[in-house]
């Protein structure tokens, strides 16, 4: 069972306070104008939202420093969000436009920024994990103050990679924060169906990891675990597991039969949706007037319309580029 | 339109299916075993509603453990089971890569022939759907490579339908490769239709260019060729089925009587498998030649999102055109 | 007016199945209500409406299959009435009728370049033409002269359709001219020209050539064929020159060095004899078809086959295998009235054999000044395949055929000779 979130008043002051819920509504938005240009055909391939998990990627992100190192998975638009991507950017990428982030190459599962050192939404289940560790080893043995925060999904945690990147992070002190978002389904697959274990921070704790599990459907729970976890692996304790328990409302991809899930299920989880709890419980801590989340919803409609109109204004690569970028041009220092 | 006694329209997800559901039916050591089969419903869904009909014991969900669900297919298979493993895609194949070419593959040669592995593998593969470049591999022609596992690329109605049953009759391990682009075609079944897993299949007649090809690029390949028609140009368009062995006698008695051949193959060039369908025909029919053999193959870079930079990246009918009229020179 | 359109609902959606609606006209939607269920051919999926507005109207019916992006209902604005709605799918339905397909959502893809369009540098070329394998094969068959052919395949290579089309040409240069198409009779003549340019300078060009006369007496031969001629009808009358073609055919079984071809810098022996008479066409050009087999037929079926081989010259009805295997060439301008012709050897072949007009000449003949008709025969030979001396030989036995006509009428007794597998 998830465990209740914690008690007492928001701990922030009004601006970062607003500051989370607007992150939030940013993603939601965002997502559902998402999901509607898939229908029209604007956006193809797969698109993974992350629409019901908003609370994971902006309680978590706010607590890393923005020098920090992030590793994504195919369900990362929010994430790249919070990180500081503008969403023109993104939603250029999601068009396959030229003004993308990755040129329209990589589309809504590919997104990388070296600026916010976003190092890819990666679309192999677990791929990501060792390339953390690396990026980890990289800093430890540079003696840099970074650190890498990894997400990945429960699903992965069934993959090799897994466990042979927990092992050796673990075995080399290596200061990489695992953020594991864990929604329930490896696509169709629940947890139980998958798992002979399935508290999954005892897998990381035979590593000897330290591990936290948390709330992930309230943004404060999220962001003071988190805080508390990126302090400890900056302090040079090794790497850490935090599991962040939250439950994506909408299918998979664009859509599923959901043939896995009761109706029902999702349903009461919506319940829990951190968008308007978090919104609830500020207007009655007195920390958000109707006025100034109607402020708030508005001045985010129009950064997505603005993000829309961006992207549709955006140009296509030309087809003479499609073999630029298969290598590193000679003499150009990564 | 449809007549039961004789052809039925149908489409390659669903004639996949049916073939699933007979081996299912007809042979209790089958069992299917991959992630998201069941309750899912098949990525692909093509399982779709068989764990209702033969429940979990036969169709088994997997957890996101591909070496090892792979690797215990073989173990099954070696401990007397008939198991069919869907790997979702064949990139995620490449997780299983070392089950499937260290361990499957081998089994039979190394133990002096006492083992055998009778295991199929079932996967997805191809790009045009725009999924980026790590859902949209072409590794089957990796695969060929490699000895002691046979390689099939069901490309029509009838593939879909039957090959499984000559897949798992097979005494070895056989890798079998949808084109994710071809199971919403549809299709006529022919009724009471058999397939073996060892030639290659003309699938349209020619005479001035054999057209060879598999898989997804196949109605390319028929559409470039009707496309051709127009303009006097004959294509036979070979549909090679089989990736491995490959069935080089059909190979050369085309590229014999047609004197020009173009491979199409979505996969790179470059060390591919249309590197080895050339070189076959440089072997054994080089002096029936009347032009350079030509390939219309994917372009040397990861696949790209953007649907104008895909398209550009994949073999298209025109690239096909464009190729035979290469080879044929003021012909043309 | 909200146009509510069948969504794309995943990477593999081109068309889908409404199964269920699940509103009504009349009803309110909200945004993000799920108004319908549609069969995606994977899954039943619920399809939401992203807009609000009053269901006007439903379009599709359930158990429909239609395209992504055809107008599934219309859903009236604030503000909007049943008649607007009516308005609207009049005009849609007129502008569906007007336009073709919709257009399509991403640029359209120029086609790239034909992959075997690398350009290869002038130098690569130079010195070697291009031929393919199975022209080069073919060619080699018919014994064409790949120089006469025009390439007409990728980057100029001749192809099987070249080596094809030049020999049936060579086959129809010949004919008649036809009086509807002078133009493409005077085509055709020069086309002919330039292949006996190309031959003939190749020929001047590459072989060394040596000559060889020596006068031959005919007395014995004529009076022979003249008693010959009294028991034969007229129609089957023999001409000396029938002598002279199996006098040479004879005589090249003993020296089997001047028939056959020399290719690729090596000399291949003929194994049938097979000797190629030069006809000169009344158009202009010559050709030399071959006799096939003469050393192996009497002289009533050679005069037979040589009458109809002029004949079928002339009007363009040769076999492309006669235009092709001929191991040697024979020309015989006596007619034309010369006394002695020295040729130029056609490739591939290794030698020419020429005749002059027959004359009366004064001989001396064991002492004795006696006038006798005298031919004279000459060989044109290439040095790289055989000498004078063996040359000299091959005349001095093309003689000796001749003073023994009715040897000549005999079929070869060396004809046993096994035929390559």
């Amino acid at each position: 069972m998830i465990a209740p979130p914690p008690s007492g008043p928001v701990p922030y002051a009004r601006d970062f306070a607003h500051r989370l819920l607007t992150d939030m509504l940013r993603i939601r938005r965002m997502e559902e104008k998402s999901a509607e240009l898939y229908g029209a055909g604007k956006i193809r391939g797969f698109l993974h939202l992350y629409i019901g998990e908003e609370a994971v990627a902006v309680g978590a992100l706010h607590a890393l420093q923005a020098e920090d190192n992030l590793v994504t998975t195919y369900r990362e638009h929010g994430h790249a969000l919070v990180r500081g991507m503008s969403m023109d950017v993104i939603l250029a990428e999601m068009y396959g436009k030229r003004e993308g982030c990755s040129l329209g190459r990589g589309g809504s599962m590919h997104l990388f920024d070296k600026r916010t050192r976003l190092f890819g939404g990666n679309a192999i289940v677990a791929g990501g994990l060792p390339v953390a560790a690396g990026l980890a080893l990289a800093d430890k043995i540079q003696k840099t103050s970074r650190i890498t925060a990894c997400f990945f999904g429960d699903g992965a945690v069934a993959e090799g990679a897994f466990h042979e990147s927990m092992n050796l992070a673990a075995l080399w002190q290596l200061p990489v924060l695992f953020c594991c978002e864990n929604n329930l389904y490896a696509m169709g697959t629940a947890l139980e169906n998958s798992e002979s274990q399935t508290d999954l921070c005892a897998k990381a704790a035979s590593y000897r990891m330290p591990t936290i599990k948390v709330d992930g459907m309230d943004v404060v729970a999220v962001h003071e675990a988190t805080r508390q976890a990126q302090a400890r692996v900056r302090a040079g304790e090794g790497p850490l597991f935090i599991e962040y328990q939250t439950y994506r409302f909408r299918a998979h991809s664009m859509f599923d039969a959901e043939l896995y899930r009761s109706k029902a299920e999702v349903e009461e989880w919506k319940t829990r949706g951190p968008v308007h709890t978090f919104t609830a419980r500020l207007k009655q801590e007195g920390k958000l007037s109707e006025e100034e989340f109607l402020a708030l919803d508005a001045q985010v409609n129009t950064e997505v319309a603005a993000a829309v109109a961006f992207a549709e204004a955006g140009t296509w690569e030309p087809v003479e580029h499609m073999l630029a970028d298969v290598y590193t041009p000679a003499g150009s220092q990564p | 339109m449809s007549d039961n006694t004789n052809n039925r329209r149908i489409s390659y997800r669903a004639a996949l299916h049916d073939g699933l559901r007979e081996a299912l039916q007809q042979d209790p050591r089958v069992f299917l075993l991959g992630e998201d089969v069941g309750r899912y419903g098949g990525t692909y869904a093509v399982s779709r509603g068989l764990l209702d009909e033969f429940g979990p014991e036969r169709i088994r969900d997997t957890p996101l453990s591909e070496l090892a669900f792979v690797g215990i297919g073989i173990g099954a298979a070696l401990g007397g089971m008939r198991p069919i493993v869907e790997v979702m895609t064949v990139n995620f194949s490449l997780l299983a890569l070392d089950q499937i070419i260290n361990t499957a593959a081998i089994y039979h040669h190394m133990s002096g022939g006492q083992f055998s592995v009778p295991l199929v593998i079932r996967m997805s593969t191809g790009a045009g759907r725009q999924v980026a470049a790590q859902h949209s591999n072409s590794f089957e022609g990796w695969y060929a490579h490699i000895p002691g596992i046979k390689i099939l690329a069901p490309a029509t109605i009838e593939d879909a339908r039957y090959i499984l049953a000559a897949a798992l009759a097979d005494p070895d391990p056989v890798l079998l490769f949808e084109h994710a682009a071809l199971y919403n075609v549809e299709g006529e079944l022919p009724a009471n239709e058999t397939v073996d897993i060892k030639s290659a299949k003309v699938r349209r007649k020619g005479t001035d260019v054999t057209l060879i090809t598999y898989g997804g690029s196949l109605p390319k390949a028929l559409q470039a060729a009707e496309a051709m028609a127009q303009d006097n140009i004959s294509a036979e368009v070979l549909d090679l089925r089989v990736l491995r062995p490959l069935d080089t006698e059909a190979i050369v008695a085309s590229v014999r009587k047609c004197h020009r051949a173009v491979v199409i193959d979505e996969g790179w060039r470059s060390g591919s498998l249309s590197a080895e369908v050339m070189a076959r025909i440089m072997e054994q029919a080089f002096f029936d030649l009347d032009a350079p053999v030509a390939r219309v193959c994917a372009e040397e870079v990861p696949i790209p999102y953007a649907r104008h930079l895909e398209e550009a990246a994949l073999p298209q009918p025109e690239k096909i055109v464009a190729a035979v009229k290469a080879l044929l020179g003021e012909r043309a | 007016m909200i146009e509510f359109k069948l969504p794309s609902l995943g990477a593999d959606m081109d068309e889908g199945t409404l199964l269920e609606w699940l509103v009504k006209p009349g009803d309110e939607v909200k945004k993000g209500q799920i108004v319908a269920i549609v069969d995606t051919s994977k899954a039943a999926v619920d399809v939401e409406c992203w807009q609000e507005g009053t269901v006007a109207g439903l379009l599709v019916a359930p158990q429909q299959k239609v395209p992504v992006g055809t107008v599934l209902a219309l859903l009236l604005e604030a503000g909007e009435s049943a008649a607007d709605a009516d308005k609207y799918k009049c005009e849609m339905l007129a502008k569906f009728s007007e336009l073709a397909q919709p257009a399509a959502v991403a640029p359209v893809v120029a086609a790239a370049p034909a992959p075997t369009a690398v350009p290869l540098k002038k130098s690569a070329l130079a010195g070697r033409r291009l031929i393919t394998p199975v022209a080069r094969k073919r060619a080699l068959e018919l014994n064409l002269d790949l120089d006469i052919v025009t390439g007409s395949g990728p980057r100029g290579a001749v192809t099987l359709e070249d080596v094809e089309q030049a020999v049936t040409k060579l086959a129809q240069g010949a004919a008649a001219p036809n009086n509807k198409q002078a133009d493409r009779q005077a085509d055709r003549q020069a086309e002919m020209r330039k292949a006996i340019a190309a031959a003939m300078s190749r020929s001047k060009r590459e072989i060394p050539h040596y000559y060889l006369a020596e006068p031959i007496p005919m007395a014995r031969a004529l009076a022979w064929l003249a008693q010959e001629n009294i028991q034969r009808p007229m129609a089957e009358r023999l001409l000396p020159a029938v002598l002279l073609l199996k006098a040479v055919a004879q005589a090249l079984r003993k020296y089997p060095e001047l028939n056959g071809f020399y290719r690729d810098g090596a000399f291949q022996q003929a194994v049938r004899v097979n000797p190629g008479v030069a006809v000169s066409l009344r158009q202009g050009g010559l050709l030399a078809p071959a006799l096939l087999d003469a050393d192996r037929k009497n002289l009533a079926m050679l005069m037979q086959e040589l009458g109809n081989l002029v004949k079928r010259t002339r009007t363009g009805s040769l076999k492309s295998s006669e235009l092709s295997e001929a191991t040697i060439t024979v020309t015989n301008l006596g007619d034309q009235g010369v006394e002695s012709v020295f040729g130029v050897i056609y490739p591939p072949q290794v030698a020419l054999v020429g005749f002059g007009r027959i004359i009366d000449k004064a001989w001396v003949e064991g002492g004795q000044v006696k006038v006798q008709p005298i031919v004279v025969a000459s060989l044109a030979a290439d040095h790289r395949v055989s000498d004078g001396h063996r040359g000299a030989l091959f005349l001095a036995e093309l003689r000796e055929q001749l003073q023994q006509p009715e040897a000549l009428e005999k079929i070869s007794d060396t004809n046993q000779e096994s035929e390559p597998p």
